[in-house]
């Protein structure tokens, strides 16, 4: 049974809260929505609520850590990486100050709401900050992972959290090392490097692929930074094209981090599927990857072309 | 201590260092020397020897461009050897164009980033009420400063969180780079506005030490303190005294020497 990555979210918080009484939760008036409230309902002395004042709790949270607490800031991925982008390039990049932040409601899994809450700018914001570490867990299981290994560096991280309810790809057992991507699927025609949700859809583009003899390599790249820059490489010599596909900008994003390693390298085609520079828009979650070319089927057709 | 020699002592250092590196910010450093040595010669619970007490009361230099002052007081104090104010933004020194606190010993807080220094005192102060410390957190904040929203965002929440701890001072030199906080955008009533937001306010002479002093030790409980500092941009050299202009220029060598001089002991 699948749940919602951020119900994970809030789970792995209140796990990580019994056993580190130096974490503290901070959220802007959406507890409810990033599930933060969890922390809160089972510590609520360790739980701030900062109004609708998205700068304010990333300076509030920098000073947190200033005195040796371990700050998670929570709030929806457009008014964290956004509204609150210098205060946390400022106050928190700069001193390299020992803050998590988890932001829900990015991409375009977001659905309803519409663009003006579907972020598709906050991996390309947060990325090109010094000291910035980024996750985008793919499933509950890796969600959990994600906020303890964020707990254990020193430093700013960056945990991207989906959405909606999904079910689990990965199991307990699953390495999680910050930094390290894991090989989801082995195949050495065309490697398909992903994050996040869209990782669901690589794999189900692999089955495809596969029946039409092409072998799919399936890359979760749960750490978008530090990349994994030793398998893009890998799979640059190995398969004849690598495609990347994430739910954000292709300006910035999954996309970009990978172009940037094979930069001058030569080797494989080489394609970056995301959001083409647009805003989005509401409909259900399906009816927007259909619309904006995130499903499963473009992501074999993007490959087939690639090879012929 | 003779207030009186040490502000002109500490104005010196801080021409020096302007003049030196040709850049900077004399007028807003000129006006907040008092506040500054208000907090650290008399109020705060300070450890030169020990920068990183956890105990320490924290400064925030919420006008983070008035640095050459806070630098001038640290070094006077022994935070860090006086030869270095001579490398004050210059390459390879600790002494950055904005503080930084993980360059330059006895900086509480990295700040420049205008609005940002009053919510990281808000910060600290809700993280030392959180930890149960007795530590007292104080931010020196600028009259145009106070334009940025996430001021009184750190002003909502220092009310809401009951911050006795904390303590604002506003540098009020009403002054900014454009021109009068009047022309570029009124601030209107300011003590009001605080007071409004739930401070215990107090008004004062700004240049006057010990009315400082006496300001920063009124107990005030269940809510934060706004000290309305009353100041002139560019005190204590005649020319640079309430010119906006001031704001961010260098000297020349004879407009040097004049200030230099208008700081000797009488």
């Amino acid at each position: 049974m699948g749940k919602s990555l951020r119900v994970a979210y809030g789970e792995s918080l209140v796990k990580l809260g019994a056993e580190n009484e130096k974490v503290v939760v901070l959220d802007a008036d959406l507890a409810h929505a990033t599930q933060t409230c969890m922390f809160k309902e089972e510590y609520p002395d360790r739980f701030f609520n900062m109004g609708i004042a998205e700068g304010n709790m990333m300076c509030a949270a920098a000073s947190f850590a200033s005195t040796g607490y371990i700050p998670f800031a929570s709030t929806f991925a457009l008014f964290g990486a956004g509204r609150a982008y210098e205060q946390i390039r400022n106050s928190i990049c700069y001193t390299n100050a020992n803050v998590k932040f988890a932001f829900s409601h990015s991409g375009l899994s977001v659905g309803e709401d519409g663009g003006s809450h579907q972020s598709f700018e906050d991996i390309a914001l947060m990325r090109e900050m010094p000291h910035m570490t980024i996750f985008v867990p793919c499933d509950p299981s890796e969600t959990e992972k994600a906020v303890m290994a964020a707990a254990k560096i020193n430093g700013p991280v960056y945990i991207r959290v989906a959405r909606p309810v999904c079910d689990d790809i990965t199991t307990s057992d699953t390495p999680f090392i910050p930094g390290k991507a894991n090989v989801m699927k082995e195949g050495n025609d065309v490697c398909i490097i992903s994050c996040g949700l869209m990782i669901h859809e690589a794999l189900k583009a692999a089955k495809e692929l596969n029946k039409g003899g092409i072998q799919a390599c399936v890359v979760n790249m749960h750490t978008i930074k530090p990349i994994d820059k030793d398998i893009i490489l890998k799979m640059n010599k190995t398969c004849k094209g690598i495609v990347t596909l994430e739910e954000h900008s292709v300006i910035g994003g999954l996309g970009s981090a990978v172009a940037e390693v094979l930069a001058g390298h030569g080797g494989a085609k080489f394609a970056i599927m995301g959001i083409q520079d647009k805003f989005g828009k509401s409909g259900k979650p399906d009816q927007l990857f259909e619309a904006y070319g995130l499903t499963a089927a473009h992501v074999v057709k993007t490959c087939t072309e690639m090879l012929k | 201590m003779n207030y009186d020699l040490k502000s002109k002592e500490l104005r010196a250092e801080i021409l020096k260092m302007l003049f030196a590196c040709q850049s900077g910010h004399p007028g807003g450093s000129l006006s907040c020397v008092e506040m500054l040595m208000a907090l650290y010669y008399d109020v705060m619970n300070i450890d030169p020897e020990n920068p990183d007490n956890p105990d320490r009361d924290r400064l925030v230099l919420s006008k983070g461009h008035a640095c050459p002052a806070l630098y001038a007081i640290l070094a006077d104090l022994g935070y860090f050897p006086k030869e270095d104010l001579a490398g004050l933004r210059q390459i390879g020194s600790h002494l950055q164009g904005h503080p930084d606190c993980t360059k330059t010993p006895g900086v509480d807080m990295n700040t420049g980033s205008l609005g940002q220094g009053a919510s990281l005192a808000m910060g600290m102060a809700l993280a030392a009420r959180h930890a149960g410390a007795s530590y007292k957190v104080y931010a020196v904040l600028g009259d145009g400063e106070c334009q940025e929203g996430l001021v009184w965002e750190a002003a909502m929440a220092a009310s809401h969180y009951k911050l006795d701890n904390l303590t604002f001072m506003l540098d009020y030199n009403k002054l900014q780079i454009d021109g009068s906080n009047e022309e570029v955008m009124s601030l209107g009533d300011i003590r009001k506005k605080f007071d409004a937001f739930g401070f215990e306010c107090m008004e004062v002479d700004g240049h006057d030490i010990s009315a400082v002093i006496k300001a920063l030790k009124t107990p005030v409980s269940g809510r934060p303190k706004f000290i309305c500092c009353n100041t002139i941009k560019g005190k204590g050299v005649s020319y640079m005294e309430n010119q906006y202009s001031w704001h961010g220029r260098p000297m020349n060598a004879e407009e040097f020497a004049v200030a230099m001089k208008e700081q000797e002991a009488v």
